[in-house]
């Protein structure tokens, strides 16, 4: 096909706005793994800013990791029953349920901190722990477990079956764990990657949350930008990209439109 | 089978009502409380436009927020529309470089802007060597608005993408043959026809920068956005119940520029950055 006469500077066009989102990733990178920064790479390459970051900021990637799987494990218990829930049955209460769900997202998370600052804040035990803290990534994380998994529920007729088991005899747990879980396993996946993904990276309200004993990853991230110098903090944006970015390609992945799956032969 | 499973649906149901009952409208009826309970009482609600520094910080944010989402919206829309229509080597390799930041929390994409537009950034080394002048703008509005142009393009340019894939072709060629210019063709049959995607995304691009509290935080705690302004009020002068005002004022922005993108196109949830 021949181009017209408008490829090339469109082409000229996306390539720059992918540079403006590339280069400064590329560029931190380098910079925490430069012996000086500003003479650039000549200065020689090292690992010695992140075996600092790792001396000064361990902690806060064990609590990121620690909170984030917490954060999985509640959302998994509590989420994908709702999903299910609000699968099977589309009333107005469900609809007000998952719209509800859906607010923590929708107002910045700010505001939620504070909300729940003043709400417990004065119970001490539970604002110095990091039971704080997951409290509020549950809730920025919830929607996005339920939506995923009701998503895939909506799309098959779960209606029919679930009463072609029911006839047969099974029970309610039985078709929950035989029919509904096994059907609903891609939206548990795509929704677990994004509740880790968005957990890890969490800052607006943990900042809110967090005391000086439960700093996570993005806490830790925000002082040393500010106290820090600039190699520091590229080897510490470097870590949270190598732990984030194996989770953002699982998502690309999960996200790919999916043939169906074939029916399953046993080939012996 | 209906009426049967009823009692474990609701018991499937309960934590997530409990949860949310207890973690999230509680706090909120209290945050509205507290914010109706300062010396001033209901009318710390009003502040917001009576007080001029208030009225201030709310008046950047709106504009910033606007101006970032209108400059998403032509960016993305450009590059959207090219993807989808052209195929090329690379072509894949170019949307998953423009998608992925989209998970990067806020304080991330400030450092970004540092990296760019910072006192050691790229953009200072090109027009140090360029002019002699190191131009370093990452610690004012300009860097503001490149952070949230930088956390906004992601968000929008996948649902672009998919609007431009819906487009009728035939249209603009009727156009075109006709004997409209290219720009006639792009303002009066392209962008109609995105016109949903356009509401949807751009209200989506709004409310997440009204709230975007990370990038600011680590490009300037001086310049005064909404976010911002509610930080130094609580933490700062522990003005509890004007922040928890400016929260519901801000809280409710957001809410209604969602929804309004949710009437306009499907459903969507966007990540706050």
């Amino acid at each position: 096909m021949r181009r017209s006469a408008w490829f090339y500077p469109q082409l000229a066009f996306t390539v720059l706005v992918a540079a403006f989102l590339v280069v400064p990733v590329a560029m931190s990178m380098t910079a925490g793994l430069t012996v000086n920064f500003f003479q650039g790479v000549r200065s020689g390459l090292t690992l010695r800013w992140i075996g600092e970051v790792w001396a000064l900021y361990r902690e806060t990637i064990g609590l990121s990791m620690a909170v984030a799987l917490a954060c999985l494990a509640v959302d998994l218990v509590i989420g994908v029953p709702a999903a299910y829930v609000l699968a099977r049955r589309r009333g107005w209460l469900t609809r007000l349920l998952e719209e509800a769900l859906v607010l923590p997202v929708a107002i910045p998370g700010l505001a939620t901190a504070l909300a729940l600052i003043l709400a417990y804040g004065t119970w001490g035990e539970f604002r110095t722990s990091w039971g704080f803290i997951l409290v509020g990534h549950v809730l920025f994380t919830l929607p996005f477990m339920v939506r995923a998994v009701l998503a895939v529920l909506s799309s098959i007729d779960l209606k029919t079956l679930e009463e072609g088991a029911a006839s047969l005899g099974a029970s309610f747990l039985q078709r929950l764990f035989g029919i509904v879980l096994p059907n609903a396993s891609s939206g548990i996946v795509a929704g677990a990657l994004m509740v880790v993904t968005l957990s890890i990276g969490e800052f607006n309200m943990t900042w809110m949350l967090h005391t000086p004993l439960t700093k996570t990853l993005p806490v830790g991230l925000a002082d040393s930008y500010a106290s820090m110098r600039l190699e520091i903090g590229s080897a510490y944006t470097l870590i949270f990209f190598v732990m984030i970015i194996p989770l953002l390609i699982g998502i690309q992945l999960a996200a790919r439109p999916r043939r169906r799956a074939p029916v399953r032969e046993e080939s012996r | 089978m209906e009426r049967r499973d009823r009692p474990y649906l609701i018991l499937l149901v309960l934590p997530a009502v409990v949860l949310f009952a207890a973690f999230f409208l509680l706090p909120m009826v209290r945050l509205m409380a507290v914010g109706a309970g300062g010396p001033q009482g209901a009318s710390a609600y009003a502040a917001i436009v009576t007080e001029p520094r208030y009225l201030r910080s709310l008046l950047s944010t709106l504009v910033l927020s606007a101006t970032v989402t209108f400059t998403t919206l032509v960016v993305s829309s450009v590059a959207g529309v090219f993807l989808q229509r052209h195929a090329f080597p690379g072509r894949r390799l170019l949307v998953a470089m423009l998608t992925f930041p989209l998970a990067f929390p806020g304080v991330v994409v400030g450092f970004m802007v540092i990296m760019l537009a910072g006192r050691q950034g790229l953009i200072g080394d090109v027009t140090h060597l360029a002019t002699g002048q190191k131009l370093v703008f990452a610690y004012s509005m300009a860097g503001l608005f490149t952070g949230y142009l930088y956390f906004s393009i992601p968000r929008v340019i996948l649902t672009l993408m998919a609007a431009a894939e819906k487009l009728d072709r035939r249209l603009e060629e009727a156009a075109r043959s006709l004997g409209a210019s290219p720009w006639r063709v792009v303002w009066d049959v392209i962008v109609p026809g995105l016109r949903p995607a356009l509401i949807s995304a751009g209200a989506i691009c709004f409310a997440t920068a009204m709230g975007a509290f990370g990038t600011a935080f680590t490009l300037a705690t001086e310049i005064e956005v909404l976010p911002m302004t509610i930080y130094t009020e609580f933490t700062l002068r522990a003005n509890f119940a004007i922040a928890a005002a400016l929260s519901i004022v801000l809280g409710a922005v957001t809410w209604v520029a969602l929804a309004l993108a949710r009437t306009a196109a499907g459903s969507t949830v966007a990540a706050a950055a």
